[in-house]
């Protein structure tokens, strides 16, 4: 029996629903032709971030000018450098290169967290021949003297800011931590998202105890990370309707839980952890395992798969939401109650 | 000069050395460099348009060069230029001097070039990077026509001129202006475009150039060896090409006016047509004396200005031609000195012009005029009008002075002509002056140069800026002179009568008369941390007086307060400079406010949106921020305070505080010192307080490991360890903690910044281990705002310099706390903050510096380690410290040999006569000062108590044994150990110095070379050396360094007897120290080479010493030690630094040098970077093995009875007795 894995992301076409998310292998040309021969279906880059443009911006040319005009010996120190390429051109140039091997999507990524002159990279990038884009809302909310709502609002603002300035599709990927996700989820479809990534993952900061520094540091996800995926691409499937693409990302390392993703939902399940960690070829043998997955399962299409198992559609729809927590509870208690029975 | 303005010239605002580069590099194919100040902008140009692939008249880019010294720069160009291709160099001073001899080949050859020159004093009694003509004044004989501009236009133009020139007459050109004034200056000039250049430079004389170039096609012979019979007469066979040369000139400058309107001749004369007193001037002065010449023949006086173009060959016609046959007297006034000369050399040539033509047959004049000559300008020295005009009233007199100076006050052979201090030049109608104080760091200067370039590019107003720096690489002050008004300036001396006065800094208010050129109701502009309403209280009587008696416009702003908003750091200049326009009416201010955007938006364009924003930002918001201020009565209680304590010695009170202040220009000649020679330790007194924070220490959590001593740039931060009586009236709160040692017991230790000392850099926290337990970003030492420390710390500092200096002998040297608790005798140094070198300096300083003498190569550690007013170099509580010298760039090591060959000679002689005395001496002590190994400390200090005890028997030595008495007691000291440090940068040790470092090297001798390796040309502002690694960026490398970093570690250890160490204090400060101690003890050449980080690396310079170690982490600078003394089968290679942990490329991503390839030149910096790595892979490999190898034979084969004549070794080579391989 032939499977059909195609699937529609952000109203690209894809060959499957496995999508190389963003990782330092996405953003190289030779790494990014290895994932796609792998079977990728399409590259998201890794993000492009505000702070990385302006950080780069201000500190080069601090250093360049640094004891400049102090003493008549060394006006300077540095060659007349008139130009640089900074980080966002980099970027861009990354991206050509890397849309000009490509057959599949190339989804360009944009990190910023104030609506500022960062914007105008999302223009770049579509400029730039990228064929969606991935605005990756990634920002920890430290200030005690700002409201949930006032971050939402400018978020919203952010995402209305990037769609009025690009045409091509538009990804948000949102942070787990709103109080209310279904409801920012609906207001950046909409404010112009064509979809959601769910979700990204933070650096989380840790302790060097020889030099008792903070140190950045990003562990792999873990399968147990897709279930919060899971859970909300199931919540939000239904919530969003059939036009708002979703995809899922923490966690998917093995067909199954590209099954699951899709099950609930998810348009397409983005593999970072376990490239990193196996290499580019374990995109094939995910697909492998995918395509034998929906053959004995009898499974025609991906789209046939898609949201069987989303909130709406299990016999339990509260299994997906709080109530979750408690029947957990009961059910590790559940033993007990059996052998007192 | 007539300036005809034709409409469709265009005009830019440019220095003199880009005028002159821009012409040269376009008419040249091969161009050889070597950077020195001031001519280094020119090299520095035409390194970065090749690298920029910019083409030349001909459509090739030039191969542009980098050597290894200006002597290579020279014979590389001779090669080209016989090779047939067109060539240029660019150099200044001692650069110039080094070429001498290839120019004489050139000359002699007839082969045309130019060579570019910014005029530099020659180092005599010191060096001086300022200008005059006597370097250019050494290379007459060399046989160059040699040709002076005297503005930055003419710069542009006689450039041209000279590459034309020297192409139809086949005579080599030496074009120069005058160091800073005119290659420095930055004035608006028309350029000549490549029509112009096309038309000059006539095709038929480059091809018959070409044609002369040496091939196998039409092979000759050049450069042969003559004899007696026949040298001399070709040497006369060269006349008639000079003799064309004068009128070459003049046709090529006669075309050149055709072109572009402006007339030059080969000498010019401006003033009254029936002059009877004429100066004769070359170069940036005659401005000055024409302007004088205008106000005093407006005033009825017959007075005039010859001004010389070509100098040689001297123009003897037409200087007859255009001297009025009235003239009676003549001052010809040279810019250089040549001492025992009846006079100097334009002065001789126009004597000898004069005589030779009123001896012809058609005499000029109806008598010999009277000739006087005057000596003026040397090292920059200011000419002024105020100077000139008494110039004039010296010829008027009966018996004027026949050699004079002018300028300086001559009190000692009264020589100097008097300055006119009333004498004001009227300054044209519509003109604006203008005169800012900032600090280097602030981007004062910065913003001046754009002023200049808005106004003289975006108006039809002509601009002039010149700039003044002190000798300070950190927290320096600068001085921005500019010039706006309707027509061209030709001013070339500095702003006297200011329209407009802005003061960048507020602190500068108090040590700088920033007033004293304000005219009569200037507007004055100070950054002020108080507004308008408080300003008044906070100033000195002193200023608060200027500013009422002068009737001042004073505005202030907070523009510290704006750039912080901001985010524009310290940097104030688009802050400052839209107040500028707003207040000196030179542009109208809305007007200037979209200019000034423009220009920050064609400046930082192309470098990020971001850097755009935030001088937007700071624009807009700099004029909100302007207030206006009330002049109030005079009542301050603020006086300026003494700039030298009263018990400071009488040199540094009389001599050494006036030049502190500003006020060098007033010191009579009786006042220096007769050959150059300065007292040691007088940094001490110039308390700069540049810091804004400072470090201060929690004793409490102290462990007492000596880091922040130890890596402090500027001795700023100290470590005493002390017995508690010790403090026993010490100020209150004077902090201090056990002292943890298992030699020194029942000790405290204090750990004390000198808070007017401190550059603020923050080395010492970066590398401080010790953190708080409750909170671990408090460390022990903490930078805190100067502010809120200083009064007490001020306190504790003069209190903590009185406690005695623990005994030298009791603590292990080769521990940081045993190495930093002896006295630093190199202090306050003006390096740069967070300065890479200076550590090492005072580190050795502390180790010997009781008994070193230095020879210092010329660079970076010759201007912080002795650039007046002050001296680091200081003396311990005995009067012993480091005496010092500095001879050349090129010569250094041999400069230090010969100080060892003369210790030697002197240790030699002292020992010969002690044995010699014995009957005197005594044989108890005779025996005693000969064997004493003086291995030890305490050894040394035995030795200098016998040495005393010695001195005490001589002086009272009578008789026979009283003559050789006299020679010892002149000798005795080099009976103590003494060591000879050889000192110096890269560019030293690697390229200009490297033929003398390999001969010292190879000779066996007792010295000791410390290389401050920057990896590049520090001094003179970062450009390439040998030193410099692969992949980095700097000038002369703008497109990346391609070839690798030469080993010179290597080149030296080949030698076999030479101990070798490459050392990082940030990474291992141990084996640093361990280092030293071996250098000093080895007794034969010790080459230390030292990693030092640097402002020319584009790093945080706070993290200094971070970055060392993150350099000796990825094995790119791995650790080791040499040691020839290696006994027998021993391993004289120890491997210092661990298995590199991390990659090259996460080293070098923190440091801007090789970051901004990767922006640059993106695929190049992937290829350098990998090559990158292969060579630290490389040398990393090589010297494990090389760790692993065993040495069978010491450096010299000792011939020893007990053994064998002849010995294998592990590799199986046997060495018969003569250690020669059998």
């Amino acid at each position: 029996m032939t499977v059909d894995l195609r699937t529609r992301y952000l109203g690209l076409e894809l060959r499957s629903p496995i999508v190389a998310s963003s990782s330092p292998l996405t953003g190289e040309p030779a790494s990014a032709r290895l994932l796609e021969q792998a079977g990728a279906a399409a590259i998201v880059l890794p993000s492009l971030f505000e702070e990385e443009i302006v950080f780069e911006e201000i500190q080069i040319n601090r250093s360049l000018e640094a004891g400049s005009d102090s003493f008549a010996e060394a006006l300077d120190y540095f060659p007349n450098i008139e130009s640089f390429a900074g980080a966002g051109d980099r970027y861009l140039a990354r991206l050509r290169r890397i849309k000009a091997q490509a057959a599949v999507p190339v989804i360009a990524s944009l990190n910023a967290t104030t609506a500022g002159g960062w914007v105008r990279y999302a223009k770049l990038m579509q400029d730039a021949g990228a064929d969606a884009l991935e605005l990756n809302l990634y920002h920890v909310a430290a200030d005690p003297a700002r409201a949930a709502a006032d971050i939402e609002a400018a978020d919203l603002a952010l995402i209305a800011a990037v769609r009025a300035s690009v045409s091509i599709p538009l990804a948000v990927k949102l942070s787990p931590y709103y109080s209310s996700l279904a409801n920012v989820a609906r207001h950046a479809i909409e404010a112009g998202a064509d979809g959601l990534v769910l979700f990204n993952r933070f650096y989380q900061p840790d302790l060097d105890l020889d030099t008792l520094d903070v140190v950045a540091r990003l562990d792999l996800s873990q399968p147990a990370d897709l279930r919060l995926p899971l859970r909300w691409i199931a919540i939000l499937r239904p919530e969003l309707g059939p036009d708002a693409s979703l995809a899922a990302t923490s966690g998917i390392g093995s067909a199954t839980d590209v099954v699951k993703a899709l099950m609930v939902g998810a348009d397409v399940a983005m593999m970072t952890s376990a490239i990193l960690r196996n290499g580019p070829d374990k995109i094939r043998t995910v697909e492998a395992g995918l395509r034998a997955w929906m053959g004995e399962h009898e499974y025609e299409s991906v789209s046939q798969l898609r949201g069987s198992a989303s909130s709406t559609s299990v016999e339990d729809a509260t299994a997906f939401e709080r109530a979750n927590y408690m029947r957990t509870l009961r059910s590790w208690s559940a033993p007990r109650d059996l052998t007192t029975a | 000069m007539t300036l005809a303005r034709k409409t469709d010239q265009h005009h830019e605002c440019l220095d003199g050395n880009e005028a002159a580069a821009r012409v040269a590099y376009a008419l040249s194919e091969v161009i050889s460099i070597y950077p020195i100040t001031p001519a280094s902008t020119m090299a520095e140009n035409a390194d970065d348009w090749a690298a920029a692939s910019k083409p030349n008249l001909w459509g090739k880019v030039p191969e542009v060069i980098e050597m290894q010294s200006e002597a290579g720069a020279a014979g590389a160009l001779h090669g080209a230029l016989q090779k047939g291709a067109l060539g240029t160099t660019f150099t200044a001073s001692q650069g110039l001097l080094l070429m001498i001899p290839n120019m004489f080949k050139i000359a002699g050859e007839l082969t045309p070039t130019v060579i570019h020159v910014a005029a530099r004093t020659i180092a005599t009694h010191a060096l001086s990077i300022f200008g005059d003509h006597s370097d250019v004044m050494h290379a007459r004989s060399t046989g160059w026509a040699m040709l002076a501009a005297g503005s930055v236009q003419e710069a542009h133009d006689f450039s041209l001129v000279a590459h034309a020139a020297t192409l139809r007459a086949r005579v080599p050109f030496l074009h120069f202006f005058d160091g800073f004034r005119t290659s420095s200056e930055v004035n608006k000039i028309a350029l000549l475009d490549d029509d112009d250049l096309r038309a000059l430079v006539r095709d038929d004389d480059v091809l018959a150039f070409r044609a002369r170039g040496l091939t196998p096609d039409a092979p000759v012979v050049r450069g042969t060896a003559q004899n007696p019979d026949s040298f001399f007469q070709a040497r006369e066979a060269c006349n008639s090409f000079y003799l064309a040369v004068p009128g070459i000139v003049g046709q090529v400058m006669d075309e050149l006016a055709e072109r572009t309107g402006r007339r030059y001749g080969l000498v010019d004369y401006h003033g009254a047509a029936d002059a009877d007193r004429v100066v004769v001037v070359m170069g940036s002065a005659a401005g000055a004396v024409e302007e004088t010449v205008d106000t005093l023949v407006a005033a009825g006086e017959r007075v005039g200005v010859l001004k010389v173009r070509l100098f040689q060959p001297f123009p003897v016609d037409e200087l007859m031609a255009a001297l009025p046959s009235t003239v009676r007297a003549i001052a010809v006034l040279d810019r250089t000195k040549e001492p025992g000369a009846v006079g100097e050399p334009l002065y001789l040539e126009v004597v000898a012009a004069l005589t030779e033509r009123m001896d012809s047959d058609n005499p000029p004049f109806a008598s010999m005029p009277r000739v006087i000559g005057g000596r003026y300008g040397l090292s920059s020295k200011e000419f002024t009008p105020a100077m000139t005009g008494p110039i004039f009233a010296e010829l008027a007199a009966v018996r004027p002075k026949r050699h004079f100076t002018v300028g300086i006050h001559d009190d000692v052979t009264h020589l100097s002509l008097p300055i006119d201090t009333e004498f004001h030049q009227a300054r044209p109608a519509g003109e604006v002056q203008a005169l800012f104080y900032g600090l280097g760091a602030d981007g004062t200067v910065g913003a001046n140069k754009a002023s200049v370039k808005i106004i003289g590019e975006g108006t039809d107003l002509f601009a002039q800026g010149y700039f003044v720096y002190d000798s300070k690489k950190s927290g320096s002050m600068t001085v921005s002179h500019l010039r706006f008004g309707p027509r061209p300036i030709l001013s070339a001396y500095l702003v006297d009568q200011a329209d407009f006065v802005a003061c960048h800094q507020f602190g500068l208010l108090e040590r700088t008369k920033v007033l004293e050129h304000a005219k009569h109701g200037a507007t004055f502009l100070l950054n002020s941390p108080y507004g308008p309403d408080e300003v008044w209280e906070h100033l000195s009587q002193d200023v608060q007086q200027q500013l009422v008696d002068k009737a001042i416009d004073f505005w202030v702003i907070d523009a510290f307060a704006v750039a912080e908003e901001v985010g524009m750091g310290n940097r104030i200049n688009t802050i400052m400079q839209p107040c500028f326009f707003q207040l000196a009416g030179v542009l109208p201010p809305e007007d200037a406010i979209a200019r000034i955007k423009s220009f920050v938006q064609k400046t930082y364009g192309k470098r990020g949106q971001s850097v755009i924003d935030r001088n937007f930002a700071a624009i807009d918001r700099s004029l909100e921020r302007l207030g206006r201020v009330t002049l109030g009565p005079v009542v301050s209680d603020r006086s300026i305070t003494s700039i030298v304590p009263d018990d400071a010695p009488d040199f540094i009170r009389r001599v050494t505080s006036v030049l502190m202040s500003g006020d060098g220009d007033l010191l009579p000649v009786s006042a220096f010192p007769v050959d150059g020679t300065f007292p040691t330790g007088t940094t001490k007194y110039e308390k700069r307080a540049v810091a804004l924070q400072i470090p201060i220490w929690d004793a409490a959590i102290c462990i007492d490991c000596g880091k922040c001593a130890m890596v402090c740039p500027h001795a700023a931060i100290r470590m005493k360890v002390f017995p508690a009586a010790a403090i026993a009236g010490a100020p209150a709160g004077f902090p201090s903690k056990d002292f943890k040692s298992r030699e020194v017991v029942d000790h405290r230790l204090t750990i004390q910044v000198a808070p007017d000392d401190c550059t603020g850099c923050g080395v010492c926290v970066d590398v401080c281990p010790a953190k708080s337990k409750t909170e671990v970003r408090h460390k022990s030492i903490n930078m805190e705002p100067v502010a809120a420390h200083r009064d007490v710390e001020r306190l504790r500092w003069d209190f903590f310099t009185s406690i005695p200096p623990l005994d030298r002998g009791l603590l292990p040297h080769d521990t940081i706390k045993g190495s930093q608790v002896l006295d630093p005798l190199f202090e306050f140094s003006g390096a740069c903050g967070g300065c890479g070198e200076t550590p090492y300096l005072k580190l050795v300083s502390q180790l010997f510096g009781d008994r070193m003498i230095v020879a210092n190569a010329t660079g970076c550690s010759s201007i912080y380690g002795a650039n007046l007013p002050t001296t680091p170099w200081t003396v311990n509580a005995d009067g012993r410290g480091p005496a010092w010298n500095n001879s050349l760039f090129e010569d250094n090591a041999e400069f230090g040999l010969g100080m060892r060959l003369g210790l030697d000679a002197q240790t030699d002689q002292a020992r010969r006569l002690v044995e010699r005395l014995a009957p005197v001496v005594g044989e108890g002590l005779v025996r005693e000062l000969l064997d004493s190994d003086q291995e030890t400390e305490a050894e040394i200090t035995l030795q200098r108590d016998r040495v005393r005890r010695l001195r005490n028997i001589l002086e009272k030595v009578n008789g026979d044994a009283r003559v050789d008495a006299r020679h010892l007691l002149a000798l005795a000291n080099d009976l103590v150990r003494q060591g000879i440090w050889i000192v110096g940068g890269d560019g030293w040790a690697y390229d200009i110095g490297f033929g003398g470092l390999d001969q010292v090297l190879s000779s066996g001798r007792n010295v000791n070379i410390l290389v401050l390796d920057t990896e590049v040309y520090s001094n003179t502002g970062g450009q390439a050396s040998k030193a410099t690694p692969r992949a980095a960026v700097a000038k002369f490398a703008a497109a990346g360094k391609a070839t690798r970093k030469k080993d010179l570690g290597a080149v030296a250890r080949a030698y076999g007897d030479v101990y070798v160490a490459q050392i990082s204090m940030g990474a291992n400060d141990v084996q640093t120290t361990k280092a030293f101690l071996e250098a000093d003890a080895w007794p034969g050449p010790s080459l230390v080479i030292a990693y030092s980080t640097c402002i020319a690396h584009g790093i945080d310079m706070s993290k200094s010493m971070s970055h060392q170690k993150d350099a000796v982490k990825s094995g790119y600078w791995p650790l080791y030690r040499f040691q020839p003394s290696e006994i027998e089968e021993g391993q004289p290679f120890k491997l210092d630094s661990h298995t590199p942990s991390i990659p090259v490329s996460e080293f070098v991503a923190t440091e801007t040098r090789f970051a901004i390839l990767a922006r640059t030149h993106p695929e190049r910096a992937v290829e350098l970077a990998a090559l990158a790595q292969a060579d630290v892979d490389e040398r990393w490999r090589y010297y494990e093995q090389l760790a692993a190898m065993h040495r069978s034979v010491p450096h010299v084969h000792q011939p020893d009875p007990d053994v064998q004549p002849e010995v294998e070794n592990d590799a199986g080579y046997r060495y018969d007795d003569k250690g020669d391989l059998a």
